[in-house]
């Protein structure tokens, strides 16, 4: 038997790095560093734990729809032990929504073929969570999503979701949809010798036209939603700071009566 | 009026703040009309009624807590075939950003998520949304289909408007997938009697400076006596110290309370992407440089264990 994981990876503008918008209302990649957006990080470490884990022929195959740099992101899945990339690239996707971005995720994953996917909880940068529903929806397979912690055997998968008012088991049977917490388990850093070998690792490269998907489907034209309006956020006016000389919380006490707080 | 749909949150028929919340900004758009589904569905009607629902479409059925996400999907779907509303709205959980976009790529609609507030415009509602860690606001709208938008927890206040609130028991045929992620088992979270975290009107978080799990003692006396509830960054949900439930950032909790009191954390970005919109911030740490006093309105340089207690002794003392 062998199975076939494709794990979506997103390209993100580093959350440290002073983060704005372009003048098309998108976001503006030229001046922040962009990198492998951290929550992705460990969808390719769950892929690789289940490929070692597996009795069965596993191949792990990373996947992103984004700008040239995206390659970057990729390199450091590949660099970490995937097998293989995929990159969706093409001018056309410039300002793309949820909606189309899955997709374009969701006819790579099928042009590729797949038993399961593994996508990250949230994007860093739009941090929506809702790709993987929308791939499961559009794919027309099981959801197992938001899962801290995930098995696969014998064409079955498991997982725990922890919500709001309660832990849950999940079961569901392949091809599936999941995404996982960063309460999945620490991400591995790639090997000097992982570096070395992604460098020889394939990367296709496919466009719109390659995926049969119409340009005026997806990138800012074609997106469902619109951005009328950006502002940055005032900065918050200087607080008052007091050292505690032994009447800290005293006074902080009094501050908080002034706001009515007590 | 045109009709907008609100999906309702609810646990055993106890309906959850932020549907309250909907209702105030549904009003903005049109007349409410609330969908609750599950185990004690048709027990929602009386609050919503009472805070403005025109009318409650109810459905029970096991399917619900069974199945992952995709029943409601279906419900949501068959609601908004009875009614044609002029937009969906769905409380901001994890689960209703699931169920919000599914819907809306049935639809045929755009999705707008996390929205912390909503007006009526000439093209349909226009969302607010806080983004890059509250950095920037937007304004966004769906522009294709029926506009189906997330809103946060504290984004409107709770108002009291007294409507008609009928019942009618909505028709649903669930669809192939609905069966498709079967949930094994339910573990309930057990309730520490504190207000729930992103509802609470304060929020009291500790951080790495803590130190300890015994220590969130102090942490949770001072929430106590404030009436607020527990937050942790990550680094003490990591340490093991307080549970990933009260984790507040970016891969936590978002909150927006009127009063956030941070102890022992740095303010690193991921942690402020989930407090930066509290009305009211404070801080205690050791650390005069550390990020967190750049977005205080009152900070303390000290050590939190002189601090905070001798803080919860005196709201003791003035709260008599
Ligand atoms: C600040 C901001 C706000 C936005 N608000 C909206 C909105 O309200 N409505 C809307 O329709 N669009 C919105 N967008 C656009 C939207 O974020 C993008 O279309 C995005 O690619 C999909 O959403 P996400 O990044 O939030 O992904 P999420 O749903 O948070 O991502 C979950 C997972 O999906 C996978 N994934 C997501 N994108 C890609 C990709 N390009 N390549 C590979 N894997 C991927 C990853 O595994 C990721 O971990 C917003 C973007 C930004 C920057
Ligand atoms: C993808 C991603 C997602 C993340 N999501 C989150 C998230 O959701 N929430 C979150 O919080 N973090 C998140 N993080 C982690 C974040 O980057 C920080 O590591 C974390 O917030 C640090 O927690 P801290 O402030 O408690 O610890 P530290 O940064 O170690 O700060 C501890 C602070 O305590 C002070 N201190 C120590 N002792 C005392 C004392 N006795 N009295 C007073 N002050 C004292 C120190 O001066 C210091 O400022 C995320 C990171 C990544 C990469």
């Amino acid at each position: 038997m062998s199975l076939r994981i494709v794990v979506t990876v997103k390209y993100v503008p580093d959350a440290t790095g002073d983060r704005h918008f372009a003048d098309d209302l998108t976001v503006d990649r030229d001046d922040v560093d962009g990198l492998l957006s951290e929550l992705d990080e460990y969808a390719v470490e769950q892929a690789l734990q289940i490929s070692e884990n597996s009795d069965d022929d596993v191949e792990v195959t990373v996947l992103t729809v984004g700008p040239e740099d995206a390659k970057d992101a990729l390199r450091k899945a590949l660099s970490m032990g995937a097998d293989k990339a995929i990159h969706v690239e093409d001018d056309d996707l410039h300002g793309t929504d949820a909606i189309g971005t899955s997709l374009v995720l969701a006819k790579a994953i099928e042009k590729a073929g797949f038993d399961l996917v593994v996508s990250g909880m949230a994007s860093t940068d739009g941090t929506m969570g809702v790709v993987p529903a929308l791939l499961a929806e559009r794919l027309g397979v099981p959801q197992v999503t938001l899962l801290s912690e995930v098995s696969v055997e014998d064409g079955t998968v498991k997982g725990r979701r922890d919500g709001d008012t309660a832990s849950e088991q999940l079961q569901a049977s392949l091809p599936a949809v999941v995404s996982v917490t960063d309460q999945s388990g620490e991400a591995r850093y790639p090997s000097f010798k992982g570096i070395m070998a992604a460098k020889k690792k394939p990367v296709e490269s496919w466009d719109l036209s390659d995926l049969e998907i119409d340009a005026e489907e997806v990138g800012l034209e074609g997106a469902w939603t619109k951005v009328e309006a950006a502002a940055q956020r005032p900065a918050r006016t200087a607080g008052t700071i007091v050292k505690d000389e032994g009447e800290g919380g005293k006074q902080l006490a009094e501050f908080l009566a002034s706001q009515k707080f007590i | 009026m045109a009709e907008v749909l609100v999906y309702v949150d609810h646990v055993d028929g106890a309906v959850r703040k932020p549907t309250l919340e909907l209702l105030t900004l549904a009003r903005r758009i049109g007349e409410p009309v609330a969908v609750a589904l599950g185990a004690g569905a048709a027990g929602t009607a009386a609050a919503l009624a009472e805070h403005g629902a025109v009318k409650v479409l109810t459905h029970e059925a096991s399917e619900y807590a069974d199945y992952l996400v995709v029943p409601k999907v279906d419900a949501l779907q068959a609601a908004v075939a009875a009614v044609s509303p002029a937009a969906v709205l769905v409380p901001s959980s994890a689960e209703g950003k699931e169920i919000a976009a599914r819907l809306a790529l049935r639809l045929g609609s755009g999705v707008i998520t996390d929205a912390v507030d909503l007006e009526a415009g000439d093209e349909g509602p226009v969302a607010t949304q806080s983004v890059f860690a509250a950095s920037f606001t937007t304004k966004s709208r769906v522009s294709k289909g029926t506009p189906v938008i997330t809103v946060k927890p504290n984004s409107a206040a709770v108002e009291a408007a007294p409507a008609a609130g009928a019942v009618e028991a909505l028709q649903v045929s669930f669809s192939e997938q609905a069966t498709g992620t079967k949930v094994i088992s339910r573990t309930p979270r057990e309730s520490t009697g504190r207000p729930e975290l992103t509802e609470a009107a304060i929020v009291v978080s500790g951080g790495r400076g803590v130190n300890g799990a015994e220590n969130f003692a102090i942490i949770e006396a001072l929430a106590d006596s404030l009436g607020a509830a527990v937050g942790a960054s990550r680094a003490a949900v990591d340490a093991g110290w307080y549970p990933h439930t009260n984790q507040v950032g970016q891969t936590g909790k978002s909150v927006s309370p009127q009063l956030y009191i941070a102890n022992g954390i740095s303010g690193a970005i991921q942690h402020r992407a989930g407090m930066q919109t509290s009305k009211t911030i404070v801080a205690v740490n050791k650390d005069a440089e550390a990020p967190i006093f750049d977005l205080v309105d009152y900070g303390v340089v000290g050590d939190l264990f002189d601090v905070v207690p001798a803080l919860t002794e005196e709201i003791k003392a003035r709260k008599g």
